[in-house]
């Protein structure tokens, strides 16, 4: 079994809301992150799917397959857009990094062929980034 | 859901390598350039992971701005543009990047409770780097 990471960038922009809460606490909770105008960010995505080698080819999956899912399942979705207004999971959901992680697991999850989705990292900058390894 | 959240702290320290207990003769074999005497310095990077259920009303593992206080306070206000072997927790040991790796992840553990501590990482240089998960 072999590991094989891709990566792939979005830019978005977003903020932090829980609409059961009053004003004073978002703020309380989330700091500028409640800003209501947003902010955004560079996103770097870290797919890393697990897998036999393939003894013709000598790939896990097909690069070129996989950078292709990354960018109709989350680029194409997630970049240049405003996450809470239009990207319909974010509607009711907190869009902070670990919840991109897990959302953009739940987008890729059985969509690779012939690997098995083993971790999904989010980098919201460089000093900050999110780990999901889905609930096996 | 299960999720892990990571940050990254720099910091500005020196140190030297060296043994109370060897040799000068031992200590300069062992520690080579790092036992030079008046110590060296270092840029160093660390990575703290922790791990938790994702709170359903903040989507957060734990808040960062609570991780980020306590990282002032504990790591960077420790640490930071200091000469590691002048401080009390490496008065009797050697400030190698693996003891200051471990010193990290027993200030996090015993200190914050907004989330399990999975494991700090700790960079030197771009070239080396430590982990400890307890």
């Amino acid at each position: 079994m072999v590991l094989l990471t891709r990566k792939a960038e979005f830019s978005a922009s977003h903020y932090y809301w829980n609409p059961a809460w009053s004003e004073e606490e978002n703020v309380c909770v989330f700091g500028k992150c409640a800003n209501r105008n947003g902010h955004g960010h560079n996103y770097t995505l870290e797919v890393t799917v697990a897998g036999d080698v393939d003894a013709d080819t000598g790939f896990v999956v097909d690069l070129k397959a996989l950078k292709e899912i990354l960018e109709r399942e989350v680029v194409s979705v997630y970049d240049h857009r405003h996450l809470n207004l239009e990207v319909p999971e974010f509607a009711t959901l907190v869009p902070t990094t670990e919840n991109i992680a897990i959302e953009v697991w739940k987008r890729l999850d059985g969509k690779v062929p012939g690997a098995r989705l083993h971790r999904v990292r989010v980098y919201e900058m460089p000093d900050l980034f999110a780990d999901y390894y889905g609930e096996a | 859901m299960k999720a892990y959240l990571t940050r990254r702290y720099h910091f500005s320290a020196s140190h030297r390598l060296n043994n109370d207990a060897f040799s000068a003769e031992k200590n300069r074999v062992v520690y080579g350039k790092c036992n030079n005497p008046h110590g060296h310095g270092h840029n160093y990077v660390a990575e703290v992971t922790l791990c938790g259920e994702v709170d359903p009303a903040t989507g957060m593992v734990c808040n960062l701005a609570d991780l980020d206080m306590f990282a002032r306070t504990n790591l960077l206000d420790a640490f930071d543009h200091m000469n590691l072997n002048t401080l009390k927790c490496f008065a009797n040991l050697v400030p190698t990047t693996e003891n200051l790796t471990i010193e990290i992840f027993r200030r996090f553990q015993s200190g914050f409770s907004h989330a399990h501590l999975e494991r700090v990482r700790v960079e030197e240089t771009g070239n080396n780097s430590f982990e400890y998960a307890g």
